[in-house]
Formats: structure tokens, C-alpha cells, sequence
């Protein structure tokens, strides 16, 4: 029956000539493992045509989509991290394989005739590869992908003549937006590859029409068919392939567990908000090297014709191969470029490794994207986008905006609210010395003189430069309004400290003095339940469950507040006193009254005409009520944190 | 006959592929980006983000960010704004506080405070592009901000 089937399909179709063609073709000499270099090829195509189709059927190339539905296939749809993993190393290994191909050939000479056209045909895979990986880079939209995929479009840029049109039209505008992403999903998973398949195609075609190889002359192998002794090496090759390629997914997996699965995808992109450490994928970490070598306006030979005239050499080594010493001069020259790219992307790995700046880059991404899950997770993903929910974020945005706004005077545990103590630099004026300096700056010498090498050895002379902190002129808002807080600012020790009042024009003031009198180690009971009490005004949601357990304490601390503590002397407390000449207690640190403080603290309510130089936000409009929101949240430590953990760090 | 009747749907497909490049871009108009307080008087720069409407295909986007710049007094009330992007190959520049200038985390093209080239060696074949920038109303600070070619010596803005 099926013999009948078959007989009838082949009388119409001529299948069986061409099954015999490619099954039991005869490979004289034998089947050989490097033979199926080229099923490799063909089979990473394959998986990422695959992977790829259906990753297409989930994703939405627009602004507004295409992080949020890279996202939804990665964290939300069944196996989405797999598929996604499978690709993203796909991509890779098709690259890796087609070099190794190309290396193969020049080494066992495949590349002579009649095979030059099979070679180039190898040859013109490289670039339509590496071209996919690009146009998939920006695909998912997220921060690596936006950052990374600039620098080859700006490179676009320098192409003699076209660059700014074809740069336009990459981008479909003057800026990546939306087209930028239709654009480059029709070249990633349209043209680009259907030329990839044509080329394939031919290739193989030709592969199996002038044979894979010319017989080994000095082997007495006997010949073989295709099938079965070069089909199974091909099968295994392939298989190998897969099993590396789910290594890479599942191997993290495996060894931890409690991370997300799969491929990194980071926060979504957004251009104002720049990351530093974009880098291109590791194979062309080389060229990203090789471009800093290039004084500026020549990065065309570097980019351009110096990539183009190697490739025109290799694609000549066919006939250069005809000389005597040619085919050894080509594969000592492949090998050579094979180092030279790996040395450079080595350097280029180095260099980071040791950067600042690119480190704490990566450790933000790293922060964002977690940030960002959760936040999708809370809240959903809004029509407008995810990045809006991290431009919401008082997480997020706190510590940025507190470094732009605040950290000139104060700080935030020590530094300017990102993590990094604000820097200046001092131009030392006369009778200064390391040690004043340092006095006046709340540092510690040594750090001063760690700082200043190779100059800290000698002593100052007016006019020298040194890098120096800067002195906090205000307080330190770790934790502001908590009874850790308070507690430190009714501590006679501390209260005219670097912390609290030691860089404003109230160290001495009228607190500091009152502070060093009343609270002392007799007091110490009461002084306790008026913290209480002044803490509860503030409602932090660090403090909930404690405020409630000791409502009593609380109480007994407001009768103080106004009784034996008398700080209504100077302050308003529950009702307003118009003679108040220090800042309102009522709700001291709760949110509106922070808003309005940063708002402005020169009003009557607060500092009045004593303010020091601390600017009225609001109403000099430095910050926009969002933006004051944004602070005062952060500085209460009030911002969405994912149940079962008790504090984002 | 044939070639003609493939060519036909070719061109008009290529006609609306091309229309990018046939789009003229609104001239780009001053942006309010922030007020003179938030500058510090010691001249380090600042870097803000720059909000505007923005056209992008069918969307249009209100007070959205489109890039950012650098602003920094020179004297009392004469202002610097810069763009923060490396005409070497459009990453974003760093302000390097003890280096007292800006550095480009891509290719590390070096920048003085002012947007100098520091050395005529660096990858970017230009200094920091300018901006135009106004002072209104006493306190405000308005941008104009717009994009350059990257990549070329001479400073030409993005058509």
C-alpha cells in the first residue's frame, strides 16, 4: 500500500530522484565528522527560523508594546523565558558556527576550484548574520538594546555619501521610534532572512553537487553512501547544537532557582535615561574596541574600509591559494584575525571590568529591571507603557532626584542618595592645610589624603587644587522623622554634628543649646515617649505596627510635648500658634507636611525668615509638584515594596 | 512588459518605504528645561532631562523625555548648555567630577568642562555640541534642543 503511494508520488513528482540524490549520494572516501559543519549551519538556521516564528507571534513592534510584550512572553506566557533563551543563544551559536565553517574550509582547502562560489557563498553569510543580530538587538526594546543599537545606526551615519539616508531610513525618522522597530522587524524577520535561505540554499545545493570534499588521496577509505553513515554524524552534530543551546537556558536555571529563568531582559528604554554600559554582543566586542583606536573623523576606516578590504581578502583566497605559499598564507592569515578579534575583545572586557562608571551602570540596570518586574506585577502594565512606571517610581526616582536636588547640602546615609559621596573640587586659599580642610568638610584625614595622591605628602600652598566630599551644610535625612532619627537629633552629642544641624547656621541656635541642656540621662524616660510622640506625626509605614502597639506612650509623649518639654515655646503643636518661630510639629514629617516644606521652607510655618539657604522648590518652580511627591515619598520610605520582602535593596 | 508590471508594485512600495527620508522634521523650538536656582554656582555641570511634545509616526506623545542636556553658569548669568550626546557615535557623555570634564563611556572620547576636545587623539571627530539657551522671564532656563550628525567633524543638525 504504501509502496503503491509512494510509486504514485514519484511517477508525478520525481521525488525519488531527488531523494536519491541527497540520501545515497556517494562520498568518496568515506563520511567524515568536519562534512557536517554545513547540516550545522543549516540546523542553527532552522532553530532560530523556528524560535523566531514564534517569538513573531507574540511580540509588538511599537514603542509602547515591544518591551511590554517581550515581557509578557518572558515573565507571564508557559515556556516564553525557553523560547526566548533558545533564540537569544541561537543567534549566537549561528555566528560561532559560521566562522568555525569559513575556518574549516580555508584550512582543508575546500575553498579551491570548482568550490570558490560555495566559499563566498559562506563568505556572504557573515555579514547577512551578523545583521540579523543586529536588527535583533533593538527588538526588545529594553535599555541594553535601545543603547546598543545607537552606535551602529550613528556609525551608519559616517557611510561615505549615503550614511544620512541610510540612517534615516533604518530608522524610519530622525529618531528611534516606532518605524525604527517595524522597520527593523521586517529586516530581522522578513529580508534578512530570505536572503539567508537563498544563500543556504545555494550553498547546499552546490555542496551537494561538486561533493563535499575531493577523495583523500593518501587514504586507502573505502567510499560510503550519504545515508546512513554521514546523515547520523550530521544528526548528532545537530543534536549536540540543541543540548549546548539549552545548557546555556537551563544551566542558570538549575543553579538558581529563585532568579527569574531565562534571558536578562532589562527595564524598558527610555531615552533620556542613559546607560552607560551599552555594549554590543560579545562577538563584535572587537570592533567596539577597534573603534577607539580611531582618532576622530577616521572612524570610517575603522568601521568601514578596514572590515571591507578584509573581507575583500579573504573572498580572494581561492585564487590566492594557487601560489605556492598561498594556502598557508591564508590560513595563518584567518588564524592571525581569529587572535587579533580575540585579543581585542578580551581588552575590551578587561577595560571594563576595572571602569566605574560602567560597573555602577550595570549594577542600575541591574536595579531597574528588578524594580520593574515588580512593579508590572503590583500595578500591571499601563496603555502608555512600563517605562511610565518607573518615571513614577519614588524607588526609582528618589534617589536621582535627591542626588540632583538635595545632595549639594545634604545627605542621604553618608552620601547623595544613588550611593556616591558628592565630589569637589577645592581651591586652597592661604593658612589652609590638609587638616582644616578636612575639619570644615566633616572628613576623615586620612580619607582627604587617600584622596589627593600623589600630593597629600606635601603640605598645601594657596592655589592648589584637591579633589574633596562636599561639606554636608545640612542634615542627613536617612530615615528623617523616624525615632532613630530624632533620637539622634536630641542627642546633646550629636545635634550640632555633621548629621544634624553641624553644617547650618543653627548648630549653635536656640535647639542645639536646648538640646545640650534638657536632653539629658534623667530624662531620658520622657524624652523617649516625646520622640514617640513627635514620630507618630510623621505615619511612617516602617513605624505602623510599633505606633500601634504603644498608642499609650504616644499619648503620654504629646502631653510632654506641650507640658514639661514646653516645646510650644518656639513651636506649633496640634493647634497653630502665630508667635511659633520654629517649624510646625503638627504632622512633623508626614507627607503634605514635607511637600509644603520642600515646597517652601521659608514660610511662616516653618523656618520663616530664619531659613538658611535651603530653596523654596515649589515656589520657585525647581520642582514640579509630581517631582516634590516624588522625594517626599522617598525620604518617608514609602514606595511599593512586593509582599514577603521587607525592604528593596 | 514583465519587469514592468513587478517594477510597478516595487515603486510603490518603495515610494512609501522611502517616505522617511521625504518628511521634514518641525524645527525643533525652545523647551523650558528648568530654572537658574537648580544650577550650582560653582559652574560644575548639571544634567537635566528635556521634555517636549513629541511626533513619533502616529502617536503623539505630551511632555515626554527626548534627550537630555548639560547646564552649567559660566558667569553669573551667562549659560552653557550642551548636548550630552558624543557626536562620536551617540552615547551618552558622563560628567567626571576630578577629571573636571565629560567622558564618553563608549569609546571613551574625553571632553573638557566647556565641551572641548581634551585631546585631538580622542574618537570623537568634534567637540560637545552647543545649544542655544535663553534665561526668560529672570529664572527660567529654555533650551533649544535639537540633534546633530554624529560622526562628522562638522556640526550640522539632523534634518
Amino acid at each position: 500500500m504504501m509502496k503503491q503511494l509512494w510509486a504514485w508520488v514519484d511517477e508525478r513528482t520525481g521525488a525519488g530522484r531527488v531523494v536519491d540524490a541527497l540520501l545515497f549520494q556517494n562520498l568518496p572516501g568515506g563520511s567524515r565528522w568536519r562534512y557536517s559543519w554545513g547540516a550545522v549551519v543549516l540546523y542553527t538556521f532552522l532553530l532560530q527560523a523556528v524560535t523566531g516564528f514564534f517569538l513573531w507571534t507574540a511580540y509588538s513592534p511599537s514603542t509602547q508594546t515591544a518591551w511590554e510584550s517581550i515581557h509578557y512572553v518572558q515573565h507571564e506566557m508557559t515556556g516564553g523565558w525557553l523560547l526566548r533563551g533558545l533564540h537569544h543563544f541561537g543567534a549566537q551559536a549561528f555566528v560561532v558556527v559560521l566562522v568555525l565553517h569559513l575556518l574549516q574550509m580555508v584550512i582543508y582547502g575546500v575553498y579551491r576550484a570548482p568550490r570558490e562560489v560555495n566559499f563566498w557563498l559562506v563568505l556572504l553569510l557573515l555579514p547577512l548574520a551578523i545583521a540579523m543580530s543586529a536588527t535583533g538587538w533593538l527588538l526588545p526594546y529594553d535599555q541594553h538594546g535601545f543603547w546598543a543599537s545607537r552606535v551602529p545606526i550613528g556609525i551608519m551615519g559616517v557611510t561615505p555619501v549615503l550614511g544620512p539616508w541610510l540612517q534615516k531610513i533604518a530608522m524610519g525618522g530622525s529618531t528611534i521610534g516606532h518605524h525604527t522597530l517595524t522597520h527593523f522587524l521586517a529586516l530581522h524577520a522578513g529580508l534578512l532572512p530570505l536572503c539567508l535561505a537563498v544563500l543556504l540554499g545555494a550553498h547546499y545545493y552546490l555542496t551537494r553537487r561538486h561533493g563535499f570534499a575531493d577523495a583523500p588521496k593518501d587514504c586507502a577509505c573505502p567510499d560510503e553512501k550519504y545515508f546512513p553513515a554521514q546523515f547520523l554524524k550530521d544528526a548528532v552534530a545537530c543534536l549536540v547544537v540543541l543540548v549546548v543551546l539549552l545548557g546555556f537556558v537551563l544551566v542558570p536555571h538549575w543553579q538558581n532557582p529563585a532568579a527569574a529563568p531565562g534571558v536578562h531582559l532589562g527595564a524598558p528604554a527610555d531615552p533620556s535615561e542613559q546607560y552607560s554600559a551599552a555594549r554590543p554582543e560579545w562577538f563584535m566586542l572587537f570592533l567596539f574596541q577597534f573603534l577607539k583606536y580611531f582618532p576622530g573623523g577616521t572612524e570610517v576606516w575603522g568601521a568601514i574600509v578596514i572590515p571591507t578590504f578584509i573581507g575583500a581578502v579573504v573572498a580572494l583566497m581561492p585564487f590566492v591559494a594557487k601560489w605556492r605559499h598561498g594556502h598557508r598564507f591564508n590560513v595563518l592569515f584567518l588564524i592571525s584575525l581569529l587572535v587579533a578579534a580575540t585579543v581585542l575583545g578580551r581588552q575590551a572586557v578587561l577595560q571594563d571590568r576595572s571602569d566605574e562608571t560602567y560597573l555602577t551602570a550595570k549594577a542600575d540596570a541591574t536595579r531597574a529591571a528588578d524594580r520593574i518586574r515588580d512593579l508590572t506585577l503590583e500595578r500591571g502594565i499601563p496603555p502608555s507603557g512600563a517605562a511610565a512606571l518607573l518615571r513614577d517610581d519614588p524607588y526609582t526616582q528618589g534617589p536621582k532626584l535627591f542626588a540632583k536636588n538635595c545632595a549639594s547640602c545634604h545627605r542621604y546615609d553618608g552620601h547623595d542618595g544613588t550611593g556616591q559621596k558628592p565630589l569637589t573640587t577645592h581651591a586652597v586659599r592661604e593658612g589652609e592645610t590638609w587638616e582644616s580642610i578636612a575639619e570644615f568638610r566633616f572628613m576623615k584625614l586620612a580619607d582627604l589624603r587617600a584622596m589627593n595622591q600623589p600630593k597629600a605628602g606635601q603640605p598645601l600652598k594657596a592655589g592648589d587644587k584637591i579633589i574633596a566630599h562636599v561639606r554636608p551644610w545640612a542634615p542627613d535625612l536617612k530615615d528623617f522623622a523616624s525615632r532613630t532619627w530624632l533620637a539622634g537629633l536630641m542627642d546633646p552629642a550629636r545635634v550640632s554634628g555633621p548629621d544634624y544641624f553641624g553644617g547650618t547656621k543653627f548648630k549653635d541656635g536656640k535647639m542645639a543649646k536646648w538640646v545640650k541642656k534638657n536632653c539629658v540621662l534623667e530624662k531620658a524616660d520622657d524624652l523617649k515617649k516625646v520622640i514617640a510622640a513627635l514620630s507618630a506625626e510623621a505615619r511612617l509605614k516602617s513605624q505602623a505596627g510599633v505606633e500601634k502597639a504603644e498608642a499609650d506612650l504616644i499619648k503620654q509623649g504629646r502631653a510632654l510635648i506641650t507640658g514639661d518639654f514646653a516645646c510650644t515655646d518656639c513651636h506649633s503643636f496640634g493647634k497653630k500658634d502665630p508667635d511659633a518661630t520654629a517649624p510646625d510639629l503638627t504632622g512633623y514629617g508626614s507627607r503634605a507636611w514635607l511637600i509644603r516644606f520642600i515646597g517652601n521652607p521659608a514660610h511662616a510655618d516653618f523656618y520663616g525668615k530664619r531659613n538658611d539657604r535651603m530653596p523654596a522648590f515649589a515656589d520657585k518652580k525647581i520642582l514640579d509638584a509630581k517631582q516634590i511627591g516624588l522625594l517626599a515619598d522617598w525620604l518617608r520610605g514609602d514606595w511599593y515594596v512586593p509582599p514577603g520582602r521587607n525592604g528593596v535593596k | 512588459m514583465g519587469a514592468a508590471a513587478l517594477a510597478a508594485p516595487a515603486a510603490i512600495g518603495a515610494r512609501v518605504f522611502l517616505d522617511p527620508l521625504t518628511r521634514l522634521k518641525a524645527p525643533e523650538s525652545f523647551v523650558k528645561v528648568t530654572t537658574l536656582d537648580t544650577l550650582p554656582e560653582d559652574g560644575t555641570p548639571v544634567q537635566f532631562p528635556v521634555l517636549a511634545d513629541r511626533r513619533d509616526a502616529w502617536t503623539k506623545f505630551t511632555q515626554v523625555p527626548v534627550g537630555a542636556v548639560f547646564l552649567q553658569r559660566q558667569e553669573q548669568d551667562k549659560l552653557l548648555a550642551l548636548s550630552v550626546v558624543c557626536p562620536h557615535a551617540g552615547c551618552f557623555v558622563d560628567y567626571v567630577q576630578e577629571q573636571q570634564g565629560f567622558l564618553c563611556p563608549c569609546h571613551n572620547s574625553l571632553f573638557l568642562k566647556d565641551g572641548g576636545l581634551k585631546d585631538k587623539d580622542s574618537p570623537s571627530p568634534r567637540p560637545l555640541d552647543s545649544l542655544e539657551v535663553q534665561v526668560r522671564n529672570k529664572n527660567e532656563v529654555w533650551v533649544r534642543f535639537q540633534d546633530f550628525q554624529l560622526g562628522i567633524a562638522e556640526k550640522k543638525p539632523v534634518a
